[in-house]
């Protein structure tokens, strides 16, 4: 019945193809490697990248002084303690996610759609972990001494507490950020082979055939290749849940009305993947059009992506539906007054801008024509990410600022160093995913090459 | 601003330009202007690249303040000729054991009257001021401004050296001026000479000036107190033909009514005030009594918090009030044109069934008439010589006249000099004097004074004053108990003692300060001036009381005409700042002041009707015209304010010095007039558009249903002495933790709610004994404040007329603590004997313990507020406590329960092979309390005091639902009201649910 009705409506729309036109292996690789190999890239792309890299400088100065001067200098608190420095870390690490769920699970679902936009998917959710990485150091009262967190031997006779979520968290940041690298690299390993062998310059075949690691596609090569790729697939998919489950526990771990809920872990991770695919979005609408790659990542694509945006919204829809809910059905004042706070108190514009972002534009998915329409679906991808964003802070701050006594209740106001640093870390982000489409191929030769093959084109 | 207007413009960027531009006749009014000159942005830039890269941003006023700590200050004190000589003992003084405190006994000045301290002195250097148990004003207990003693003591800005004209001369100089004058006086036989005091009690003052005057007839003698009132003076006048000081027993006081009377938080008696009517009103089981308190007042005060009943009107209603009271008192029904309170019959009721002991106390300020009728009324009762005495003033000088004659006297041109030791009339005056102008008139003015305030630059000469820590002195009690005031340590900056100038006078030019006091005790024996130097007391000097007979007729009252759509103005003197004088203490500055809980800065105090009427709110500005003068000041709402009736308040608005600077306000002096000094009315208030920032540490008020402070009246306290269960779900007994053993002992507090009477002493002590940062008004805004203690202050009730509640919140010291199971790195951990302890050199600063705190007590090092480079710290660094880690940034801190004390008992135990006493380790919170309200000890010992005051029925725990089992814990508070009379809803037993 139900596969009746799907191939009904699958008659009546037809979807969009992975892989739009006609082409040949010589043409895909030759067109992708041709971006970095030639290097002519059109004017706008440096613009663009110079802004971001004005935004780096910003990173730059905005790090030093808050390292020179002290957390003050941001906008936390007593009560408010935590801030920016905890909310744009956890949105950076969900931006992470959909990166994973992309290049790891979709890989071991055997979805072919992933093929052409999983490189520069990995590629975001590595630069957006190295972002998330950098947050809870900057976040310390004495960054310098983040690696107490580690379980190092040494003299002065330390240890971490292993009851502290933050040493999970630290953990599962480490682990995340390494099976991220490691399976982004791997991954590149023949597109490597590829551009080393399209080298025309010395340097340009010394470089990547330095980090080919000796690559020649033998049938040895490809076999080996794919049973260290599955199996890290394998390895990455749990860190699509776990990950974001600790960080979640940063919060429900603690006795803070609005902190201590035990539906933050899953649907944090829903709300990753919904701010992960916004962040998909937001980079791959743009990609597509100014390189002029909308037939290797077609509409298929985007619509997938706004798919698995709804799937994923809809659960934190009913995530901020359980939250209010339990706020008020395990009858404690803290948490019920809290959560009217929430509503009515002095970061409730906060709480109702998320709202209309993450709750009732994201409704707009629902509708082909709009998740086929690329502007309107590219500044709804923005207003999630706005959302989302504004979701964490709501989170980590409406908790504190009003908590068991009324007499320390307070608000935290941000700074220009809160905004020079999360601005800053958007540009470095940014600035990252211009190098690496300058450096490496932003989607991935031979799995292109593989559909070319499937749908019967090829050399 | 006059004082860079007329400056030459600043070429070199080097500090001697910078130094000789400040050098100017009057005080920059803010070290901001001075600061804000090409010259001194020269001078940082090459002297302080990293301050002059920051100082564009707002934060970095703190890094201003630190650097005018360093150096600025020597610009307007132009020189630094003495630099303090730290050398290693060469023979190690008898009885000394670097490390091992010492404690002398002296006493501390309040207004003029002496509070008696024990001041710890490690190797030579105060460090902390403790109460002196021997002494009656004390009692072992301390105020906040006790506390901040050895803060201004070390106060880099004091004058340093003496000035002739605004150059430093030298102290030799000085006393040639004098000789000259002296030798000339003498002749003339003082023609033209006057000296202008403040307030003092001091013996050896008295006799210096009864051998002045005999050395000089035809000297005159003047008194500026700008807090003191004259009505006490003039009713007991009056009414028993010489001026007469009341002394207050309230622990013999049933019932007590207060007219308009701070007696818990102003007068020099308040501290020992303030136990009498704690200890008057314990209650731990069903059959204790307690006393019970009526207050009407024109302004919200500690004492009215402290009510059973208060009753809020404007202060020039008082008089009506007190003459209805009496009325009823009486038995006179027919005076129906007096203001009517609504419960003037239950109250009267009540005085007549305590008879002897009800206690009537007129407030200081109020009219002579108000006196009167407090005086009779106690008279008519039969309290006097029972919980009211009447003793000879202890303040009693040969005076001649106050400011207003000073002044007159000058214009006159009977005075052509003077001499001005200690007060700062120039700033303190009422605005209706110009003293200024009188001054200009002098052929010589010579001034004594701790700063180089306003008189200073006015002055010929200025003679650096030593610090009352530095000097020998005496000073007398509210009750006259004489003490000798010792020194803890050398002048720092070579000042001289009041004694000393006043001795110079009398042409005894190189006196010492102790030979001077030791001459007005030389009746006293060598074994009894020891015994009175170590005791702080001089035996049996206590003013016996005298026997009284009250006048039928009283007088009537001031008349008091109110104007119609006009506003009434009350002053009140700023608890800590006082008339200004403690103006540069940043501890002062930062401790919020009781009620308001504002800090660096004052505001116009109005009530919420008020507010609403006029439609301001807090923070707006709004300009106060009285009489020709006006002031422009923030407002901020007041519960409990009465209506219509505006608070303002001294000791801001002033800037001179670094800290000071800093504080924002107003000067209220500037609307002070002579004919009203403490209230008036027609005030005219317009709002303006603009407002200004004022600081306050506690945003919200009410405590929205929860069971934070639990109260309830005594008569539901007998009913049901565990009221504090009543609605509350019973603290949850499992954890998922194991439970910790105590081997040793198992520290805890217990804190007396009905004993608190929020007067901050607590808060103060711990910032000393604790080496707590003060972080200055721009950080304080953003919430970064640094006091472990808190005294969170709630209202209830109908906002005009709210119930008032104070609860201190130390740290907890969870048993189950939050903190300690979210800390990555082991920082915060539980210690064998209970304390949930931070160790600073482990916390990397994640901030999750804060965030996991449902207490909020835990401070954080937001930025680096403490000085670390001990070349750029100057001299305050040496009020730090040795025993005490100075936190750097980057850590958080937090209530110790005094462990640095805990440590120093146990080791003096475990050298003399036993246990620690009870009541043995006293915290410092403890130690300062006026009320006794806290309790300290270990609860694994069975009888001690803590442990006894937890078995009380009304013992709870803050937030016990949490399953957190702190080991601090409250006592329900309990009050006394009077059934008859109607209470406000819900205020039987409250807080509960």
């Amino acid at each position: 019945m139900a596969e009746a009705l799907g191939a009904r409506a699958e008659n009546a729309v037809p979807r969009a193809p992975v892989l739009r036109g006609h082409h040949d292996f010589p043409e895909i690789s030759g067109r992708i490697s041709a971006v970095v190999l030639q290097g002519r890239l059109p004017r706008f792309f440096w613009a663009a990248f110079f802004v971001c890299f004005v935004f780096v400088l910003l990173f730059l100065y905005s790090i030093t002084y808050l390292i020179s001067v002290g957390v003050g200098a941001y906008g936390i608190n007593i009560p408010v303690a935590w801030g920016t420095m905890i909310s744009s870390f956890v949105w950076w690490i969900g931006i992470g996610h959909a990166g994973t769920l992309i290049s790891a699970v979709l890989l071991l679902l055997r979805q072919p759609w992933r093929a052409s936009i999983n490189r520069f998917a990995e590629a975001m959710t590595l630069f957006a972990v190295a972002m998330a990485g950098l947050y809870p150091i900057l976040h310390l009262g004495r960054p310098w001494f983040f690696y107490w967190l580690l379980p190092l031997p040494n003299t002065h006779m330390h240890w971490p507490q292993w009851r502290s979520p933050l040493v999970w968290d630290f953990s599962a940041i480490a682990t995340y950020a390494t099976v991220s690298l490691l399976f982004w690299y791997m991954g590149l390993l023949p597109d490597l082979g590829v551009l080393r062998d399209r080298a025309m310059s010395r340097a340009g075949q010394l470089f990547y055939g330095i980090l080919a690691l000796g690559w020649r596609g033998s049938a040895f090569h490809w076999a080996r290749y794919r049973t260290v790729y599955f199996l890290m697939a394998a390895l990455a998919t749990p860190l699509v849940v776990s990950v974001h489950s600790i960080v979640a526990l940063d919060f429900t771990f603690a006795i803070a009305p609005g902190y201590y809920s035990t539906i933050f872990p899953p649907y944090f991770v829903a709300g990753a993947l919904l701010s992960g695919f916004a962040m998909v979005l937001t980079i791959a609408i743009p990609l597509r059009w100014a390189f002029a790659v909308e037939d290797l990542i077609t509409l298929r694509h985007m619509e997938n992506a706004a798919k698995l945006m709804i799937a994923a919204g809809m659960i934190v829809v009913y995530g901020y539906a359980s939250e209010a809910f339990f706020a008020w059905y395990s009858g404690q004042p803290y948490e019920r007054a809290m959560m009217a706070q929430r509503a009515v108190g002095p970061y409730a514009p906060l709480f109702w801008v998320m709202l209309f972002c993450n709750c009732i534009v994201l409704q707009l998915l629902w509708l082909r024509r709009v998740r086929l329409n690329m502007p309107i679906l590219f500044s709804i991808a923005l207003i999630i990410n706005i959302g989302m964003w504004l979701e964490r802070y709501v989170i980590v701050v409406t908790g504190p600022s009003r908590g068991y006594l009324p007499s320390s209740w307070g608000e935290q106001s941000l700074t220009w160093l809160d905004y020079g640093i999360l601005f800053g870390s958007l540009g470095t982000f940014f600035a990252l995913v211009f190098l690496f489409i300058r450096i490496l191929p932003a989607i991935t030769i031979f799995e292109v090459e593989e559909l070319v093959e499937e749908k019967g084109g090829g050399a | 601003m006059s004082a860079t207007a007329d400056r030459k413009p600043v070429s070199a960027s080097d500090l001697a330009a910078l130094r000789l531009a400040a050098v100017g006749r009057e005080p920059w009014r803010s070290l901001d202007e001075l600061a804000d000159t090409a010259g001194f942005r020269r001078f940082v830039e090459a002297e302080f690249p990293a301050i002059a890269e920051r100082l564009p941003f707002s934060l970095d006023r703190r890094s201003l303040l630190k650097l005018m700590g360093a150096s600025l200050s020597l610009a307007g004190l132009t020189a630094c000729s003495e630099a303090e000589r730290i050398v290693p003992y060469v023979h190690q003084p008898e009885n000394l054991i670097p490390g091992k405190p010492r404690y002398y006994a002296t006493a501390l000045s309040s207004d003029g009257y002496g509070i008696g301290a024990v001041v710890e002195s490690h190797e030579g250097r105060p460090t902390k001021v403790e109460g002196n148990p021997d002494h009656p004003a004390s009692r072992g207990a301390t105020d906040a401004i006790m506390q901040a003693a050895v803060l201004s003591l070390f106060d880099p800005e004091r004058s340093r050296t003496p000035l002739r004209q605004g150059e430093p001369a030298s102290y030799g100089d000085f006393l040639k001026d004098m000789a000259e004058l002296a030798g000339g006086l003498a002749a003339s036989g003082g023609q033209g000479l006057a000296l202008l005091i403040e307030a003092t009690t001091s013996p050896t003052t008295k006799a210096q000036i009864g051998s002045l005057k005999q050395r000089y007839p035809k000297l005159r003698v003047f008194k500026h107190d700008p807090l003191a009132s004259s009505a006490n003076e003039q009713a007991t006048t009056r009414l028993f033909g010489r001026p007469l000081t009341p002394v207050y027993h309230f622990d013999r006081a049933d019932v007590i009514v207060g007219l308009d009377a701070d007696f818990l938080g102003e007068g020099p008696g308040r501290l020992a005030y303030a136990r009498d009517f704690a200890r008057r009103r314990r209650v731990r089981r069903s059959a204790d009594t307690m006393s019970r308190l009526y207050v009407v007042e024109s302004t919200p005060t500690i004492t009215g918090a402290a009510a059973d009943h208060r009753h809020a009107v404007g202060p020039g209603l008082v008089q009506g009030v007190a003459a209805a009271i009496k009325a009823a008192l009486e038995g006179e029904h027919d005076a129906t044109s007096l203001p009517s309170l609504g419960m003037e019959h239950a109250l009267v009721d009540d005085l007549h069934s305590a008879g002897r002991n009800a206690l009537v106390v007129p407030g200081a300020h109020q009219t002579p008439f108000v006196h009167a009728v407090a005086f009779a009324m106690n008279a008519r009762l039969g309290a006097v010589g029972n919980t009211l005495d009447f003793i000879e003033p202890t303040d009693a000088m040969p005076i001649d006249g106050d400011l207003p004659a000073f002044c007159q006297a000058i214009t006159r041109g009977s005075i052509d000099s003077a001499v001005v030791l200690g007060c700062n009339p120039l700033h303190t005056a009422p605005s209706d004097i110009d003293v200024r102008k009188a001054f200009s008139m002098l052929k010589l003015l010579v001034h004594s004074g701790l700063y180089r305030d306003e008189t200073a630059f006015l002055a010929q000469w200025h003679v650096p004053a030593a610090h009352e820590l530095e000097s020998w002195s005496d000073i007398r009690a509210y009750d006259g108990t004489a003490s000798i005031v010792q020194p803890l340590i050398q002048p720092l900056f070579d000042g001289k003692s009041m004694h000393q100038l006043l001795a110079a006078l009398g042409g005894e030019f190189n006196a010492d300060m102790q030979a001077l006091v030791r001459r007005t005790w030389a009746a006293v024996d060598e074994p009894a001036w020891k015994k009175a130097l170590r005791d702080g007391v001089v035996p049996d000097s206590a003013t016996t009381a005298v026997a009284v007979s009250m006048p039928p007729d009283i007088g009537g009252p001031t008349r008091h005409a109110a104007v119609a759509d006009r506003l009434e103005l009350r002053f009140v003197a700023d608890p800590w700042l006082r008339d200004g004088r403690h103006a540069n203490s940043s501890w002062l500055q930062e401790l919020p002041r009781p009620l308001s809980k504002l800090i660096w800065g004052n505001a116009a105090l109005i009530s919420p009707a008020t507010a609403q009427r006029l439609k301001l709110e807090n923070g707006q500005v709004v300009n106060l015209a009285r009489g020709g003068k006006d002031l422009d000041a923030p407002v901020w709402i007041m519960p409990g304010q009465p209506e219509d009736t505006v608070t303002l308040s001294f000791g801001f608005g002033r800037k001179i010095g670094s800290v000071a600077a800093l504080s924002g306000g107003y000067d209220a002096f500037a609307l002070r007039t002579t004919d009203a000094p403490w209230f008036a009315d027609g005030l005219v208030l317009t709002a303006r558009d603009s407002s200004a920032r004022v600081v306050t540490t506690q945003h919200h008020q009410a405590m929205e249903g929860r069971a934070i402070v639990r109260h309830a009246t005594l008569d539901a306290f007998r009913q049901n002495p565990h009221f504090v269960r009543d609605g509350v779900p019973p603290p949850p007994t499992e954890s998922l933790y194991p439970d910790w053993a105590y081997d040793q002992e198992a520290w805890g507090m217990s804190v007396d709610l009905s004993a608190c009477i929020g007067c901050m002493a607590c808060v103060s002590a711990c910032q000393a004994e604790n080496n707590i940062a003060t972080v200055g008004p721009d950080e304080a805004a953003l919430g970064h404040e640094m006091h472990w203690l808190r005294i969170d202050r709630y209202y209830a009730g109908p906002v005009d007329d709210p119930d008032i509640f104070f609860q201190p919140v130390p740290c907890m010291h969870c048993e189950k603590a939050p903190c300690e199971v979210v800390c990555p790195v082991n920082a915060t951990v539980h210690t064998h004997d209970g304390l949930n302890a931070q160790v600073y050199n482990r916390c990397i600063g994640t901030r999750y313990c804060s965030q996991n705190c449902p207490y909020k007590v835990r401070r954080f090092n937001f930025l680096e507020y403490q000085e670390f480079d001990k070349d750029s710290a100057g001299p305050q660094q040496a009020a730090h406590n040795p025993d005490v880690t100075v936190r750097s940034r980057g850590v958080m801190e937090k209530c110790t329960y005094c462990v640095q004390r805990i440590a120093e008992k146990r080791i003096r135990a475990q050298i003399e092979n036993r246990e620690i006493g009870d009541g043995e380790v006293v915290t410092a919170c403890q130690q300062a309390c006026p009320t006794q309200a806290i309790t300290f000890g270990d609860l694994n010992r069975k009888g001690s005091g803590v442990a006894r005051e937890k078995a009380a029925p009304h013992n709870y725990a803050l937030l016990e639902e949490l399953n957190t089992r702190p080991r601090t814990t409250y006592l329900g508070k309990i009050t006394n009201p009077n059934s008859r009379i109607a209470g406000k809803p819900g205020t039987e037993t409250g807080g509960n649910g």
